[in-house]
């Protein structure tokens, strides 16, 4: 159980630090600090079973059908990276809790950390591939919310967004790499993958898994050509850098080549590739680093050759090389930590990070200056020093693979070696001589517990450097034998191994080292370049401005060509793509054409014929005359719900009538803002030749739109039906759904869950329409009263409207309404009663239901309705939607599946046998929700009208006084 | 019949397309309910034509298939006849909203388009 608690501790500490006040400093670091110090000591009691050999494991089934699980698995590899990510992250936080200014958002701070830090355990703990990917790109979003941790600053923007989209891009090569891995293998279970090394390596798709993986490994680490990233994600705060740069993100790139190793190493396409990539970046980030003048720039570039000296180790692909790897990745983290947070504390007590003005801060610093000076030289693999006996067995490798005669390698890992002595010169470089320039804060000491970390990690280098075989050997060993099982070599980690040409290449690359930067200082002096030379040209972040700008303009330039803003040429394309569609898939089918008109009942033909020119009407009349066109709007919409009857379903046509009814009082509520329009021939206007064009173009396409659809219809129909689903509906209603009316029991029952969504999307359509009409402005024209109310023929403007309700015209059909109201819900509970085995049910119950309360709003006016009845649409709507979630999640109480129905038989005492299936209390939240969404949406539209009848800054009680008086 | 229903399902769905490529706000919600009435109608007879057989399974023991209309279509244009009513209002609104904004019920608010 320690596994998961592992890695879910760091994501709910995210949570709650998230929601810690942002005052809460100490706080929010205790609880980031007290989570990583507990995680710790969880993975360090796992030791002895871990340097046992044993695997730890945790199964869950993620996946069943598809034989994904989710896996946890820690072994040696995964327990040294563990111990890495909580051990530093502890650091980075006690580091964090100082460094970290009170104006910063500290809790945003603290979350991104402990987030960043579960995706990291997540990556190192996964024992499933697309697990790991999945942590993997957690790390990437994570990353870029704390590289654009200041993201008022420009740099860090920029930063945040390059370091994502190469990592980001590179996980998804991983995932396509990982998916091709997977069918070689056939399982994504890391333990079969890495047992089934020999059938990967011999497989055709071997050579494109090797590269979308390698393409994932190098982004993430930052190898060439993807080095770019780095540098610039140095505008993140230097305890962010200190984290993602030494231990962390970019180690999961030599994380996962270590993983798969055994899978994959051994070629030599990975050879080539691996190594290859390894060399040119640890040649261009070691010369780099010597002519940054930001400390974090050359810290940053010393990064990208360091991992590139893992790379080349891992490219190398022997045993010992193997090991020299991750010893030198557990000591890189150590050092290049500790550096960076001595850069932070130098930029925190002087303002600067400068290195051209940064001068004899040993003076002032002395305790921090002593540190830094042993961390760059541990970078610079001086002997007793951590550095040193990783850097050293990189030479030995190197020269092993190289032999006497391909010695090319050797000389690149002196090069490197010389390089690397040159820039910690550089660096350290700033405790001495005198400073020249007056700094923006007067350079002083740290706070103690800030100094602390650096000084923790500064003594590990020590200890390592001078106790390997006492501090490390059965650390590393464990991980390592974790890596390469049997293939585990001998190795001592002995400092002293006699004079051999390793030592030789060691010394010559310190002497080496300092004479080029004695050079350089007298020649070319780095103080005085604004850029790196030779290489400079060669700029892969100038290269990805090219390609983001190139994308970006030429996707301006595609919308520009193929986009509109203009809805009318978008109707236009999909009314023809349309019509193309029916005119490619439906016509070649519709051959038979005997006797298209047999068994034509003449009522029907006429019905139908009412419909066709009710629907023609309504095209013509729709621009001038719009009440008329409504009108026959409805007439088509009967005729449709007189066929449904006709066609045996009375359902269908019981809600048809209804919806019919509720669309035409909400488009009667609509009209009053429109714009009031006169034919052009009353105005005596020529219509224009292009207009008449296009006219015909538009008939044109309405005559073959028609047509196709109708011939689509008339060749579907021809053919005899196909075996559906349907009948499995008819055939169970009854006895699996305990109703006979098929199609309800089809709606609340077999597809519950469907109707569940459509529910709620008519809830969310209902408030969206709500939200929409509160920020409603009319018109300025529309504001008045509408011309055909204030007509001096008729005599009930006298009236306003509340009183012509009241008292006035509309008085005895409100009465009379008023008394059929009780009848009308009458009839809504009928209908919905009677729904699971007869016509009806919650949807046309519920629109029965609503049509009766707007009949009310029509006649009585919204005033009178509300003084006397308390509609709360919003509570139907929550009540019915909770009701419908509840009946579902009641079945789990059962043990079922969401939504299994099950019927009740009751024997009540005056009711007698009642049969109660839990598809009525669906259909009860059904018919909730189609009440209040239907309410809300007309009396929200209704309420418009009283509204604009308002004067600005007048109540409503000054406005009926005023009217009155009139 | 086959032919009738489709021919009217033509003709309906034929003003529909008009409407909506005219360019007032009216005409064009006018045209969706149209061709939402075909389509409404396209769908429901792909269950086929059956008069005087609702899918009730009233008579005892285990239905006929081979004697009832197809439930499948009928519940899929009933949900589609309530949510066809929601998206119109939800066009009504937004088609007042936007002549309150641009001052014209102009599709693309272009006043000078005189047709």
């Amino acid at each position: 159980m320690l596994l998961p608690v592992l890695l879910i501790l760091p994501f709910a500490c995210s949570v709650i630090a998230a929601c810690m006040p942002a005052s809460a400093r100490n706080r929010e670091a205790w609880l980031a600090g007290v989570m990583s110090f507990a995680a710790l000591l969880g993975v360090v009691s796992l030791f002895p079973r871990i340097s046992a050999g044993e695997v730890v494991r945790y199964d869950a089934a993620w996946m069943p059908a598809y034989g994904l699980d989710f896996v946890l698995r820690i072994d040696g590899l995964a327990w040294l990276f563990m111990v890495l990510v909580l051990g530093i992250g502890l650091l980075v936080v006690l580091y964090a809790r100082y460094y970290m200014s009170p104006e910063d958002p500290v809790p945003r701070f603290f979350s991104f950390l402990l987030a960043f830090m579960g995706a990291m355990l997540g990556i190192v703990m996964s024992g499933n591939l697309v697990q790991l990917v999945v942590f993997w790109e957690l790390t990437s979003i994570t990353s870029f919310l704390l590289i654009g941790y200041w993201h008022h600053r420009a740099d860090a923007r920029r930063g945040a967004r390059m370091a994502f989209t190469v990592t980001a891009s590179g996980g998804l090569c991983l995932f396509a790499g990982v998916i091709i891995l997977g069918r070689i293998v056939g399982s994504y279970d890391l333990d079969v993958v890495i047992a089934a090394g020999e059938r990967v390596r011999e497989h055709a798709l071997y050579f494109p898994a090797l590269v979308l993986i390698v393409l994932g490994a190098l982004t993430k680490s930052a190898q060439f050509p993807f080095h770019f990233w780095l540098p610039h994600a140095m505008a993140a705060p230097t305890p962010v850098s200190a984290y993602l740069h030494s231990a962390t993100m970019v180690k999961a790139g030599i994380f996962l080549l270590m993983r798969l190793w055994p899978v994959l190493s051994g070629t030599e396409e990975w050879t080539w590739i691996v190594a290859g990539a390894g060399v040119c970046t640890l040649l261009i980030g070691s010369f780099a680093a010597i002519f940054q003048h930001d400390i974090k720039g050359l810290l940053a570039y010393s990064t990208i050759s360091h991992l590139g000296l893992i790379t080349v180790l891992l490219g190398i692909g022997t045993p010992l090389a193997m090991v020299a790897a991750i010893f030198h990745t557990v000591n890189h983290a150590t050092f290049k930590a500790s550096l960076f947070m001595a850069a932070g504390i130098i930029d925190h007590e002087t303002g600067s990070r400068d290195m051209r003005i940064l001068r004899g801060l040993g003076r002032s610093m002395p305790i921090t200056a002593t540190l830094a000076i042993v961390a760059s030289a541990a970078m610079a693999g001086v002997p007793l020093l951590n550095g040193f006996l990783s850097k050293e067995m990189f030479f030995a490798e190197t020269l092993l693979v190289g032999g006497d005669t391909n010695w090319w390698m050797s000389v690149a890992a002196l090069v490197m070696g010389i390089f690397s002595v040159t820039y910690s010169l550089r660096f350290i470089n700033v405790f001495f001589g005198r400073r020249q320039v007056e700094l923006p804060r007067q350079p002083h000491e740290p706070p103690r517990w800030m100094r602390f970390p650096v000084e923790l990690l500064v003594l590990l280098c020590l200890i390592v450097g001078v106790l390997p075989g006492f501090s490390v050997e059965r650390i590393l060993h464990s991980a390592v034998s974790s890596v390469l099982g049997a293939q585990t070599p001998d190795y001592d980690l002995a400092v002293w191994h006699g004079f051999n040409i390793p030592l030789l290449m060691s010394v010559a690359a310190l002497v080496g080292g300092m004479l080029f930067y004695r050079l350089l200082r007298r020649r070319f002096n780095p103080d005085l370049r604004d850029n790196v030379p030779l290489i400079h040209r060669f700029s892969g972040a100038q290269a990805y401005e090219n390609v983001m700008s190139g994308l970006s303009v030429s996707a301006d330039f595609l919308l520009g060509l193929f986009g509109t803003t203009r809805l009318q040429p978008q109707i236009l394309c999909m009314i023809a793509a349309m019509a193309a569609v029916i005119a490619v898939l439906g016509l070649p089918s519709s051959r038979h054409l005997a006797d298209p008109f047999a068994n034509l009942d003449p009522l029907f033909a006429l019905l139908l014929a009412i419909g066709c020119i009710c629907a023609v009407a309504a095209a013509w009349q729709a621009k001038y005359h719009r009440l008329a066109a409504l009108a026959l709007l409805g007439g088509t919409g009967i005729v449709v719900s007189v066929v449904f009857l006709w066609l045996s379903a009375p359902d269908l046509a019981l809600t048809q009538l209804m919806v019919e009814t509720v669309t035409t009082v909400l488009l009667l509520l609509g009209l009053r803002w429109l714009p009031p329009r006169i034919t052009p021939r009353e105005l005596a206007i020529e219509v224009p030749r292009r207009v008449w064009l296009r006219r015909s173009r538009d008939l044109l396409l309405a005559v073959l739109g028609g047509g196709l659809m109708a011939g689509m219809t008339y060749a579907v129909m021809q053919r005899p039906a196909i075996d559906t689903i349907s009948d499995f509906f008819l055939l169970h209603a009854q006895s699996e759904g305990g109703g006979t009316n098929a199609v309800n029991v089809l709606l609340v029952d077999f597809r519950g869950f469907d109707t569940l969504g459509e529910i709620t999307v008519l809830a969310a359509v209902a408030l969206t329409v709500y939200a929409l009409l509160r920020r409603f402005r009319p018109a300025s024209e529309s504001l008045t009263q509408p011309e055909q109310q204030t007509n001096p023929v008729d005599p009930a403007i006298r009236q306003t409207p509340d009183r012509q309700a009241a008292s006035g015209y509309l008085m005895v059909p409100g009465v009379y309404l008023r008394l059929l109201l009780p009848f009308m819900l009458m009839f809504a509970a009928y209908f919905f009663l009677r729904g699971h085995n007869l016509p009806g049910g919650g949807f046309v119950a519920g629109l029965i239901f609503a049509v009766a309360v707007i009949l009310q709003y029509m006649l009585s006016g919204a005033i009178w309705v509300e003084a006397h009845l308390n509609l709360r649409p919003f509570r139907w709507l929550g009540a019915g939607l909770i009701a419908a979630c509840v009946t579902g999640l009641g079945a789990w109480v059962f043990g079922y599946p969401f939504l299994t129905s099950h019927a009740l038989h009751l024997s009540l005492p005056v009711l007698g046998q009642l049969h109660l299936p839990s598809a009525f209390f669906f259909d009860l939240g059904v018919f909730a929700v189609v009440v209040g969404s239907t309410m809300l949406i007309l009396i929200a539209l209704a309420h418009q009208s009283i509204r604009s009848h308002r004067q600005p800054g007048k109540n409503a009680d000054a406005e009926q006084n005023t009217q009155e008086a009139s | 019949m086959e032919a009738a229903i489709a021919l009217t399902i033509g003709i309906v769905f034929g003003s529909g397309v008009w409407l909506v490529l005219r360019p007032r706000t009216f005409q064009v919600i006018t045209g969706l309910l149209l061709m939402s009435y075909a389509v409404n109608l396209f769908i429901f007879v792909m269950g086929r034509l059956w008069i005087d057989q609702p899918p009730l399974t009233l008579a005892p023991g285990t239905p006929d298939p081979m004697l009832h209309a197809d439930p499948l279509s009928q519940a899929l244009v009933l949900t589609a006849i309530v949510i066809g009513f929601a998206t119109t209002a939800l066009y009504l609104v937004m088609m007042i909203g936007a002549r309150g904004l641009t001052g014209t019920d102009h599709v693309d608010a272009e006043e000078d388009d005189d047709e």
